[in-house]
């Protein structure tokens, strides 16, 4: 379980970028913040935000039209 | 300030103000603020319709061969000459504007609130502001003002260089 959950369904680039990096800022480094999308574009997008900020991709997943992310903030 | 840091730079040269070009600066420079790039906007010419307070940019499809709207699962495209009727310019800002919004779609005031927010530095072109007669008081607090020396001492530095 995630240390706090962002909901950022029916939002489109690069909203759910925002939203993970101001709740990513929040959270204490090694916290974890699960991320929930519609926005089928976030899947690549996460990915390429991980590695640009060096944050920990932990999981990207699918479970019908909604996408998770799990995130450690490392960066 | 550059150089100090392995952190990474970017500057856009914004010289469109319509609502479909507004998008693109300010979803790469939030975005890039938010990878911990740091960003700088110069706004000249139309771009600087942008940095309005009383921001509403606006489309007309006038001239632009290439835009279509999704219309009953197919796509349309408005005829020049029914584009240049009286009122089409507000009528298409607003099937525009509907249309990012059942998108999901940040608006434009939105994206540059939040460009603000993450420290995105931005620079309004003096001579444009001259040039056009546009007061400092009509535009938003934040940006500086200043020419093309400001904006190549910044690029000079930076990694990313985007004219839009």
């Amino acid at each position: 379980m995630a240390d706090q959950v962002l909901d950022a369904q029916g939002l489109n680039c690069p909203m759910p970028i925002l939203r993970a990096k101001k709740a990513l800022k929040e959270l204490p480094t090694g916290g974890t913040l699960e991320i929930l999308a519609t926005d089928p574009g976030a899947v690549k997008d996460f990915e390429a935000f991980c590695s640009t900020t060096g944050n920990e991709l932990l999981s990207s997943e699918e479970d019908g039209k909604v996408f998770k992310f799990v995130i450690r903030h490392t960066g | 300030m550059l150089d100090d840091t392995n952190a990474k730079a970017m500057t856009i040269i914004v010289t469109k103000g319509t609502l479909d070009w507004a998008y693109p600066p300010f979803i790469l420079a939030t975005t890039a603020a938010a990878m911990g790039i740091e960003t700088t906007m110069f706004f000249t010419f139309y771009g600087l319709q942008l940095l309005k307070k009383d921001l509403d940019p606006k489309i007309n499809p006038l001239g632009n061969a290439a835009m279509e709207m999704p219309m009953g699962g197919g796509h349309m495209a408005m005829p020049n000459i029914v584009a240049a009727l009286p009122g089409m310019t507000s009528l298409t800002t607003n099937m525009m504007k509907n249309m990012l919004k059942k998108k999901g779609v940040a608006s434009i005031e939105e994206l540059r609130e939040l460009a603000l927010e993450a420290d995105v530095k931005m620079i309004a072109c003096q001579m444009t502001m001259d040039l056009f007669e546009y007061k400092r008081e009509d535009m938003i607090d934040g940006p500086e003002l200043g020419g093309a020396a400001s904006w190549v001492d910044v690029a000079a530095k930076s990694d990313i260089n985007l004219y839009i």
